[in-house]
């Protein structure tokens, strides 16, 4: 299994937590949902500046055809997702920045019909300008969740040396096989995007880091990584499957033992983090030219048959459920993104991004919070190395400095303090709230 | 379509995971039931008796409290905790009518009084056993042999009373002690229960084993260094039962594990310096009350280094 020195050892982190896995659909092959007759799409679907409209309602639109761009460096473009009329318009909330957001609605011919794509006969030509170019043309942003223009991340600023490439598979949130799926179905593309990437930075080393509960998925890279004539070139690290060991600055640390400076990028320490959903999108855009207009989603939980799904964004999430056989039992709850850090949704009309991995319909009731007994779990898994029960507690008493002071701005919302709490203290909640008068007040200076 | 539902909307996660704050109660619950049965076998009705007074006004103080500062009482089980465990730290002979005032001390001074579980300073049950030496000291030191469900007890002294025989100690002396056949507080007695008890939390992940494992082990060391047999401070007195149930009392032992190591340590020099230099045999519960008391300053001094600090420091100078 080890022969072909493409596997490195295993690595395992004592932070996170061992959460259920719930990988219902590990197994189901990506299938294509049906195109929405609506097609809800969002202006800004990313970090960074939103994209302003380029089409008028009752302009007819291609599959593909770009309808939004912004002239703001951090931005990526929108498309159509599919042909039709532009009927109107409509708010949305930019789950990335969590504010209202304008969105497009595309009313759709059923004629599903494209732009002409530019595919490129020899990718090895490009300049490095030029995939740049083609990779911000097709609105390209991270597809793990915390959608951030690719473009940007592939461009570190002048004096920032990038040495090591992580191709992120982790997948460590509960529920969500999307990558999974696209490493076993669509490897070469991963690899071939990935390859654009090495070819942009160089690097001295790139890792691909898979959790040990996709092990078929581990071996299918591997063999490809051979196949492909890359075996000296790409590693595969498998991981301790644990949440939430698929985060940037965890994997960053993980992996080389690099720790991401508070408020900095891990450009900062020489790391480039994409995951394999991203490099998958990356080949297409700049081999076939295809712009970002669908991703692979998991539509899981409480519902009658769960799948991964090939999705056009703007679709709705409950045509979505729906096509999986709609709700069942007493579910009421449906979470956009995985159950750890997705948030939950109560309008079925809400379109699928480009930042949605996954969306995880269960049951849940309200727990009451109780007061913090001193436990220490919350401080012992922290994978930021916080304390959690104390920026809590600080937070709730209004004693915003005090967060401040104690670095809740290092903490990535992953929920973990929160899921071991036994007195089931919203920590996260807490935190955020922090973060929104904190970063208020800077505002205000 | 789907029909219309109402959807929960709540802050993420959605997932959560056991133990709940009454749930880690009951199991530390059932851990004591180990050391309470010790008890019950060595001392017979006198430990039903303490035990049930003492649950009962806990239990009680707890509900009147909680009324009466305008809370529903919520049976979280940690009245319940504090209940067994003052029981099983008093003499088996102690007048029932003491037992219920310092239960009743327990709860209402030194856990309510502070604002309720999560809130207190100072470890309920051994907080009230310090009220209960000053106040009604000699019951408090008047041992005797167990005698289980027999009618008379004789009064007799502890292993630790008589300090100075601890040399002589002979295995068969130990063997009881190990087991708990011997004078002492109701549920110190037994070694044993109380491994059983403790190890039964260790494995179930609800206690910590820094606090216990360093404690004991500092003590041990410490008797070597003193030229005295670690074993036997180990089996004689509150040692066990204070280093597993009591000095890992969540509410007032320290937040990190580096605090709570460095808490393991003191607890332990400190008791070994009691019991040498000072004039009481048992130092533990004095011990353990001590380091509650500066629990607040090992959390400041003990927090996590924040993922990235060094970086930051580094790149900025
Ligand atoms: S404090 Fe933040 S980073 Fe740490 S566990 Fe909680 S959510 Fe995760
Ligand atoms: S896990 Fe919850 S109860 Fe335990 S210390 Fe943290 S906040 Fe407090």
């Amino acid at each position: 299994m080890n022969e072909s020195g493409v596997r490195l050892k295993k690595k395992s982190s004592p932070y996170g937590v061992k959460v259920p896995e719930r990988k219902l659909t590990a197994q189901r092959p990506i299938e294509r949902a049906p195109l929405p007759e609506r097609a809800i799409i969002s202006l800004h679907q990313n970090i960074g500046a939103a994209s302003q409209a380029l089409v008028r309602r009752g302009d007819r639109v291609l599959t593909g055809q770009k309808i939004g761009d912004s002239d703001k460096l951090i931005s990526a473009p929108i498309h159509a997702t599919i042909s039709g009329e532009i009927a109107g318009t409509t708010m949305v909330i930019n789950p990335a920045t969590a504010r209202p957001v304008e969105a497009l609605v595309v009313a759709s011919d059923g004629a599903d019909e494209w732009v002409q794509l530019e595919p490129v006969e020899n990718p090895e030509a490009l300049s490095p300008k030029e995939i740049l170019d083609r990779i911000r043309e097709a609105g390209l942003v991270g597809l793990g969740g915390a959608a951030f223009p690719s473009h940007i991340k592939l461009a570190p600023p002048g004096d920032a040396r990038i040495d090591t490439i992580i191709l992120n598979g982790c997948e460590c949130e509960p529920y969500a096989t999307s990558d999974h799926r696209v490493m076993l179905e669509c490897g070469e593309k991963v690899l071939s995007g990935l390859n654009i990437i090495r070819k942009l930075l160089s690097p001295e080393t790139t890792y691909i880091a898979i959790e040990d509960n996709k092990e078929d998925a581990i071996e299918h890279m591997e063999d490809l990584i051979v196949a492909m004539g890359f075996k000296e070139d790409i590693k595969i690290v498998p991981l301790e499957s644990k949440y939430p060991m698929g985060a940037e600055r965890i994997l960053t640390k993980l992996l080389l033992g690099r720790e991401v400076p508070i408020a900095g990028l891990p450009l900062n320490v020489g790391v480039v983090v994409h995951n394999v959903s991203t490099t998958k999108a990356i080949h297409e855009a700049v081999v076939e030219g295809k712009p970002l207009v669908e991703r692979v989603i998991t539509v899981t939980g409480a519902v009658n048959s769960p799948k991964n799904l090939l999705v056009r964004f703007g679709t709705p999430l409950g045509s979505l459920i729906e096509y999986c056989g709609g709700i069942v039992g007493k579910a009421n709850k449906v979470i956009l993104g995985g159950p750890m850090m997705g948030f939950a949704q109560f309008d079925l009309g809400f379109p699928t991004m480009k930042g949605t991995n996954s969306v995880v319909v269960k049951e849940d009731t309200i727990v009451t919070e109780q007061c913090c007994i001193r436990c220490g779990r919350c401080i012992e898994i922290c994978p930021m190395h916080l304390m959690p029960t104390l920026l809590a507690k600080y937070a709730k008493a209004g004693r915003y400095d005090q967060c401040k002071a104690a670095y809740v701005d290092n903490c990535f919302e992953c929920g973990v303090c929160a899921y071991v709490c036994p007195a089931k203290i919203p920590i996260v909640q807490y935190i955020e709230m922090a973060k929104r008068e904190l970063a208020k007040r800077a505002a205000k200076k | 379509m789907t029909p219309v539902k109402k959807f929960l909307i709540s802050p993420s996660p959605h997932l959560w995971k056991g133990p709940s704050v009454s749930k880690i109660m009951y199991l530390v619950v059932l851990a004591l039931m180990f050391p309470s049965g010790a008890a019950v076998y060595f001392f017979g009705y006198r430990a039903l008796s303490v035990l049930g007074v003492s649950v009962g006004a806990a239990l009680l103080t707890e509900y009147v409290c909680r009324r009466m500062r305008g809370h529903t009482f919520v049976m979280d089980g940690s009245a319940l905790v504090t209940g067994i465990l003052f029981g099983l730290i008093l003499p088996p002979t102690i007048p029932l009518w003491t037992v219920a005032v310092g239960a009743i001390f327990a709860i209402a001074i030194v856990k309510e009084a502070f604002g309720g579980l999560g809130h207190n300073i100072f470890n309920p049950a051994l907080g009230a056993r310090a009220f209960m030496s000053v106040s009604f000291s000699l019951p408090m030191t008047t041992w005797v042999e167990p005698t289980g469900f027999g009618v008379d007890a004789v009064t007799s002294a502890t292993p630790l009373s008589g300090l100075s025989g601890w040399q002589q100690f002979d295995p068969a002396a130990y063997q009881a002690m190990f087991l708990g056949n011997t004078a002492g507080s109701l549920g110190e007695t037994s070694a044993l229960a109380i491994l059983i008890g403790g190890g039964l939390l260790l494995g179930l992940r609800v206690m910590n084993w820094r606090i216990p494992v360093i404690y004991v082990g500092v003590v041990s060391l410490l008797a070597l260094a003193f030229g005295q047999d670690p074993l036997f401070h180990i089996l004689a007195g509150g040692l066990m039962l204070g280093a597993f149930f009591m000095a890992t009392d969540y509410v007032t032992s320290p937040l990190t594990n580096r605090g709570k190591m460095i808490s393991g340590v003191f607890l332990g020099a400190l008791t070994m310096l009691i019991r040498h230099f000072g004039g009481m045999p048992e130092g533990v519960c004095y011990s353990i009350l001590c380091m509650n008391a500066i629990t607040p300053l090992i959390d400041r001094y003990t927090k996590e280094r924040p993922y990235g600090l060094v970086e930051r420091a580094r790149s900025a100078g």
